[in-house]
């Protein structure tokens, strides 16, 4: 089942604002590059940027409690919609949803 | 000095030239002063230079007075200068030879003094003599020592002498280049990085170690050691677990009070009464399954989120492809697994260890095996003509224990009286006959239709056909029926052992009955008249006396025989009477969920509500009985008591 379906489907589904595919691997700027995205260029960007940030923190945290732990799935719940973020070894995939909706 | 000039004059008179003044004596008297001063006559006093600095030509002041009138080198050398040190030294050599020298002489005289002390008048002679031979010693001392000197000179003697070299004049060149790329790196070590660099390294020493024992132990298999490279074409493709665990968390987020249902729903009606309700949960459906029937459902007893389905029609004019769908309640949108085949799929069942593998039954008799850690669509074994296949629609198929070899096996039972045992041996599925109902030949034509085997005696396993019958029978004896009971009078279209009491089994049948037995008994236990055709019937996995069925008018029936042995607890409308019909019915190993099939591909999930999954009765008082034991002798009770 191809990853394109899936995330097809996913975009599909009710509630859902936009999907992000995140490159992972980063040197030089701080930040992720986003390689796949539904939103627009300077929301993906910021999102992109930030949640990258969260997830290095996230995944570092669990990862020193023990190493040989690691992260699989974060969500953020807020006040106006959820981000739920999948990180992969080099790519992390990001969904935001409104749950309510 | 003046006297000097009138010497000169006066030798100047000599030869007088002819015009010279003749002087008076006062005139010669006259004192002419003289100054000599160190101002140079002859330099120019009116020099005068143009300055740049003020644009203007300008006297110069300063005039060199030096003049010189004789340059003589000199001879003589200064007392303190190397060369005067130098030649000291020689000179100081040759004086020290002397100096040495004399003392001998001295020694000599003084001897000789002692020698002649009274020879006085001799003395001054002697002296002379003496000291005139020690001049002449002294001078042959000289001699020698210069002799000496130019003897000491040897090879080994040699000059150090130093002289200034013109420098080289310095030189300072100066480049400006490129600057080289730089980039700041920072990072702290953690203690998980640290764990990835040494996992990292020992991989990285086991790979090596494999690859010397490989290149050491056979050096052609090179050919073979094409070390498959990972395809990085398709980037994304990475994502695709995590892409599928994204779906399920955003379905969960949609559909959170079925969740929250699933979890903590009890109907709180049951405590008022006997009877118990069914909770409708997720609902399943695949659109491109929209015309086929469920045919067949299967809960993973391993990953009991999921649950095969198998989609084909029981029409015989309606036949067509066939598809085997595999879902899981984390993601009712869309199933996990697809696989689509030819010819309609009519049963199936999951491998109770080897979860992934998946038998499938065919319309056309075909058998074939799936696995699902395969990302083919095909089956890996499926059977042929060649290879033994049913010439009628394969009605189930129930894996086995492993066997001696540890192959995987299952059986099957189709229309055409044939059960047959079907091995995997690595690419092939070897094919065994147990049971030919209809014996060649024979004019009656007994066809199988449900086979289930004992959960004890795995040996023992009943048949049911579509003449209604059941046969009970073993596969250590081959092709002989142990008893068969005449149970129905439509096709049998299931039959089922009990959990918990071995010799307890129940039957269903289009006939509207369902039928509990006793294997040694040869009419039934228990009868139950449901009203409409019945598609599937189950027992329950918790309790020794719970079962439900399911009939064409869409309702599910559930009973417990512990609080009524007559009527069902619950009888629940769960599709649309009048257009769909419900085939198939299975109980969640572990979860108190049902799943329900019908003939429009859809499964609905239902949750029973506390009185459908009664534990064991407490209410003697006595210490609640668990366990199976206490099932097997809570359905004993039931067999013993005197009924209709």
């Amino acid at each position: 089942m191809s990853v394109e379906e899936t995330i097809k489907r996913i975009q599909s589904q009710k509630g859902v604002q936009g999907i992000i595919i995140v490159n992972a691997e980063v040197l030089i700027c701080n930040a992720g590059i986003p390689i796949k995205t539904t939103l627009d260029n300077s929301n993906t960007v910021h999102y992109a940027g930030l949640i990258h940030q969260l997830v290095m923190k996230a995944r570092s945290t669990v990862r020193e409690i023990d190493p040989q732990n690691d992260l699989t799935f974060l969500r953020v719940r807020s006040k106006k919609n959820e981000i739920m973020i999948a990180p992969d070894k080099d790519y992390f995939l990001i969904v935001i949803q409104n749950p309510s909706e | 000095m003046g006297g000097g000039v009138e010497e000169w004059t006066q030798e100047r008179t000599l030869e007088k030239p002819a015009n010279q003044l003749d002087l008076s004596e006062e005139e010669l008297n006259e004192e002419i002063t003289r100054i000599l001063t160190s101002n140079n006559p002859h330099a120019p006093q009116n020099i005068v230079r143009y300055t740049y600095k003020e644009r203007t030509y300008k006297p110069m002041s300063t005039v060199d007075q030096l003049a010189v009138h004789c340059v003589l080198e000199g001879n003589l050398i200064h007392k303190d200068s190397d060369e005067a040190r130098s030649q000291r030294a020689q000179q100081g050599l040759i004086k020290e030879k002397s100096v040495e020298s004399l003392p001998s002489t001295e020694v000599g005289t003084d001897g000789e003094k002692i020698e002649f002390p009274d020879e006085d008048p001799g003395e001054e002679a002697v002296e002379m003599v003496e000291g005139e031979g020690g001049v002449n010693e002294e001078m042959g001392d000289e001699e020698s020592n210069v002799r000496k000197e130019r003897k000491l000179k040897n090879q080994f003697n040699f000059w150090d002498r130093g002289s200034q070299t013109l420098n080289n004049p310095l030189r300072q060149r100066g480049n400006q280049t490129e600057l080289p790329p730089r980039v700041n790196f920072s990072d702290t070590a953690n203690w998980c990085t640290m764990y990835d660099v040494y996992t990292e390294e020992l991989q990285l020493q086991e790979k090596n170690k494999e690859k010397q024992r490989t290149q050491s132990s056979k050096e052609d298999k090179r050919e073979t050691k094409l070390v498959p490279t990972e395809t990085q074409s398709d980037d994304i493709s990475k994502l695709a677990r995590v892409s599928t665990n994204m779906e399920r968390m955003v379905v969960q987020n949609i559909f959170d009070d079925i969740a929250q249902d699933f979890q903590y729903f009890e109907d709180s009606a049951d405590e008022f009464s006997e009877g118990g309700t069914l909770l409708p949960l997720w609902k399943f459906h695949y659109s491109k399954a929209k015309r086929l029937s469920v045919t067949s459902l299967c809960w993973n007893q391993k990953y009991q989120d999921l649950f095969g389905v198998g989609l084909g029609s029981y029409d015989f004019t309606k036949q067509g492809s066939g598809m085997l769908l595999l879902y899981t309640v984390k993601n009712c949108t869309f199933p996990q697994y697809i696989f689509s085949t030819d010819s309609s799929v009519m049963c199936l069942d999951i491998h109770t260890k080897m979860s992934y593998l998946v038998a499938v039954g065919f319309y056309d008799g075909c058998v074939a095996v799936y696995n699902l850690k395969l990302k083919t669509m095909l089956p890996t074994h499926k059977s042929s003509v060649l290879s033994g296949k049913h010439t009628d629609p394969v009605w189930q198929v129930r894996w086995q224990k492993d066997d001696m070899d540890n192959h995987h096996n299952f059986f099957s039972v189709s229309s055409d009286g044939r059960v047959v045992s079907w091995t995997l041996i690595k690419n092939e599925l070897m094919h065994m006959d147990i049971i030919r109902l209809s014996p060649e030949g024979a004019e009656t034509v007994d066809s199988g239709r449900c086979i289930d085997f004992h959960k004890e005696f795995d040996n023992m396993f009943l048949l049911g056909t579509e003449e209604g019958k059941i046969h009970k029978s073993s596969k250590a004896y081959s092709n002989h029926l142990i008893q068969t009971y005449n149970a129905h009078n439509m096709a049998v279209e299931a039959v089922r052992w009990n959990h918990f009491h071995p010799r307890v089994f129940i039957s269903c049948s289009y006939d509207w009955t369902v039928k509990i037995w006793d294997h040694t008994v040869p009419t039934p236990m228990f009868t139950f008249d449901l009203n409409a055709a019945v598609g599937d019937v189950s027992w329950a996995p918790y309790s020794s006396t719970v079962f439900a069925a399911v009939t064409s008018d869409g309702k599910v029936h559930v009973f417990d025989l512990n609080t009524n042995k007559y009527k069902a607890l619950c009888q629940q409308l769960v599709v649309a009477k009048d257009t769909s019909q419900l085939t198939h019915i299975e109980f969640n190993p572990v979860h108190p969920i049902i799943i329900v099939g019908d003939d429009h591909g859809y499964i609905n999930c239902f949750k029973l509500s506390p009185n459908l999954r009664k534990k064991p009765k407490e209410k003697k008082g006595q210490e609640p009985q668990k366990g199976p034991e206490a099932e097997a002798t809570k359905m004993e009770k039931l067999l013993n008591f005197p009924h209709f």
